[in-house]
């Protein structure tokens, strides 16, 4: 078996060569993936982009292949709120049918067995991109036909807990909305113990097509989660978002947004609502890249204990994107004296004819508004999250 | 359901409570009385948790430590304060705010929570009954209120809460008679076995609405004198001029 323990980057390497021969899929794809990562390595706060989150965690710890691709997740997934609709169901990165409900009216088919890498991916800017499409096994190939109102999806993910064994399970998922459809996708993950979830998503919704996308991250509390989205907005198209960040040790949420066709909208809301030594970051990229689109995000933060929230938001509005109207507010509520927000916004504007704002506020509670709660048996946010989690 | 013993508070130094003895059995309502600055407000908060005060004494609640318990504990198994300036909460919905403390209390008790649909008629009901608008529901908590729509909302959320021990912290002061109606009309529609209040008030006025069980009077941080309540006439009549000496002698 292995004879090296090797850490962070070099032990994904490792996984990879030992692994490449077994993986579907374009090899060329991964060998330049992995050249990618070999050359950049994990992120580390020394790259602007990763300036508020440190990776050494996961740099320092060691990933196994995950070996449970049948084990009983019926306890963990009863913590979570699932709802009578269509589900996927990924346990360690791997799909499970014999716990999912397929759609209809929606293809949906397995990246193990069509190995489709999708073109938004940018393994050669995102060290974790590359680490994902050197690594991936499996993920969702899901595709809504032209017209159709696919109603409610739930994509969701279950790491599993192996004593002195994390995994790492690097999930890769395209999602196709046809002209004119519409699809509501619930995203959940969580799980148990130490594990490292390291998924890409790739989104397009073509002409007059929506999607509702509702993300639920509530991994274990001493997970990573460390996920990737590229959206692509076609004309009159609409990618609407809202994510909750509740779990996971530290936590990356990163969303690359193109607005690539006239009259599109986006939102990219989220919440982050963190606790103890919590680390949570929420990155955003909007490109308008065609005139009059509107862009909305608002992300707010709860913190207490010691934990630490990270928004970094950036615009850019190409040459031609004119009557782009773009507007980014990070609010944060920080309720004990040790948490932290760093807050981070960008524009950047080469159109002349645009709307584009940002804002951030930060504040803690005054004591009688603290104490009115408490005298309405508001359980106590410094000890626990309960009051701001969802009721 | 309520025996306090003993109890003390001081804030930075300076002894306000200075050992209070006082029981109110279920089902009764007491008011405490007293000049500005005797302690009645400190005693309010002391019972409902508010940090910063030095407390010392024990207070037996309906079978709880209650100086033990957090702030939302008490609240939790039963205790409302009916503040006396509300405090307003910006961004916090006035419906969302009371079914928050409603499924708290409920799920103290061990009983299902309401959806907002659930709530929602609940709340309707209870406004009605108190011949409330329901636009009070869909403003935020006290903002913009007026001194009299505070303190209905107070009234309409210890009607929907339905707390074992109601504290009222001079919830007559600056109301106007029709404001300070609704409030006693409020109270005394909740009074019955279940039901305990302490009725904490500069005034005699109030209590010619909601008749107290016993009167209690406060003064240098102790209970001087309890009575009937004819104790109130008594010092409305007399002041507390003649009280307040005899505290500060003992």
């Amino acid at each position: 078996m292995t004879a090296l323990l090797h850490k962070g980057a070099e032990g994904f390497l490792a996984r990879f060569e030992g692994l490449k021969e077994r993986l579907p899929g374009d090899r060329h794809i991964r060998e330049q993936a992995a050249a990618a990562f070999r050359a950049a390595g994990l992120p580390t706060i020394r790259d602007e982009a990763w300036k508020y989150t440190n990776l050494r965690p996961v740099a320092e710890a060691s990933f196994y292949e995950p070996l449970t691709p049948l084990a009983d997740c019926s306890d963990l997934l009863a913590r979570l709120p699932l709802l009578d609709s269509p589900r996927l169901l990924f346990v360690d990165g791997r799909f499970r049918e014999d716990v999912s409900v397929l759609p209809s009216r929606i293809s949906v088919e397995n990246f193990a067995e069509v190995a489709d890498f999708g073109i938004l991916a940018r393994p050669e800017r995102e060290p974790l991109v590359a680490l994902n499409t050197m690594l991936v096994e499996d993920g969702a190939v899901i595709a809504v036909p032209d017209g159709v109102d696919a109603g409610m999806l739930q994509l969701i993910s279950v790491g599993t807990d192996a004593p002195g064994r994390p995994v790492a399970f690097h999930p890769r998922h395209l999602i196709r909305l046809g002209r004119g459809t519409r699809m509501t996708l619930v995203e959940m993950s969580g799980g148990e113990g130490t594990y490292l979830h390291n998924p890409v998503l790739e989104i397009h919704v073509d002409e007059g097509a929506t999607l509702i996308h509702v993300r639920l991250q509530d991994e274990s509390p001493s997970a990573y989660h460390l996920s990737t989205l590229y959206a692509q907005i076609a004309e009159g198209a609409t990618y609407d978002s809202f994510a909750l960040i509740l779990g996971g040790r530290v936590t990356r949420t990163e969303v690359h947004a193109r607005l690539a066709g006239s009259n599109g909208a986006t939102h990219l809301n989220g919440a982050q609502l963190l606790g103890g030594t919590q680390h949570a970051d929420f990155t955003t990229v909007v490109s308008h890249d065609a005139p009059n689109c509107a862009s909305r995000q608002t992300v707010k933060n709860v913190l207490t204990g010691r934990s630490r929230g990270v928004f970094q938001g950036k615009i850019e509005v190409a040459r031609g994107a004119q009557k782009t109207d773009g507007y980014q507010m990070n609010q944060a509520l920080l309720l004990s004296p040790d948490a932290e927000i760093d807050s981070k916004p960008q524009l950047e504007i080469y159109a002349d004819d645009v709307k584009c704002s940002h804002g951030a506020t930060v504040g803690s509670l005054m004591p009688s508004s603290y104490f009115m709660c408490a005298a309405a048996a508001f359980p106590n946010p410094r000890r626990g999250r309960s009051w701001c989690a969802p009721s | 359901m309520l025996d306090i013993r003993n109890l003390t508070a001081e804030i930075d130094g300076k002894a306000i409570l200075r050992g209070i003895d006082l029981t109110i059995p279920q089902g009764e309502v007491h008011a405490i009385m007293g000049p500005n600055g005797s302690g009645k407000s400190t005693l309010s908060y002391v019972l409902s948790g508010r940090e910063g005060y030095e407390v010392s004494g024990e207070v037996q609640f309906d079978g709880h430590d209650l100086l033990a318990l957090e702030p939302e504990e008490r609240a939790a198994a039963g205790l409302f304060l009916a503040f006396q300036y509300p405090v307003e909460l910006p961004g916090v919905g006035n419906a969302n705010f009371m079914r928050t403390a409603l499924n708290a209390l409920r799920r103290a008790r061990g009983e299902p929570e309401l959806d907002a649909v659930q709530f929602l008629m609940l709340a309707r009901a209870e406004l009605k009954r108190l011949h409330m608008p329901d636009d009070l529901l869909k403003r935020n908590v006290n903002v913009g209120f007026s001194g009299g729509e505070k303190k209905r909302n107070e009234i309409l959320q210890m009607a929907i809460l339905r707390p074992k021990l109601a504290i009222l912290d001079e919830t007559d002061s600056g109301l106007d008679i029709d404001a300070l109606r609704i409030v006693a009309d409020g109270v005394n529609a909740l009074r019955g076995p279940d039901f305990t209040a302490l009725i904490i008030t500069h005034y005699q006025r109030l209590l010619d609405h909601i008749v107290p069980d016993r009167v209690h009077v406060l003064a240098g941080g102790r209970i001087v004198r309890s009575g009937g309540p004819e104790l109130a006439h008594e010092l409305e009549a007399k002041g507390y001029v003649g009280l307040t000496s005899a505290a500060e002698a003992a």
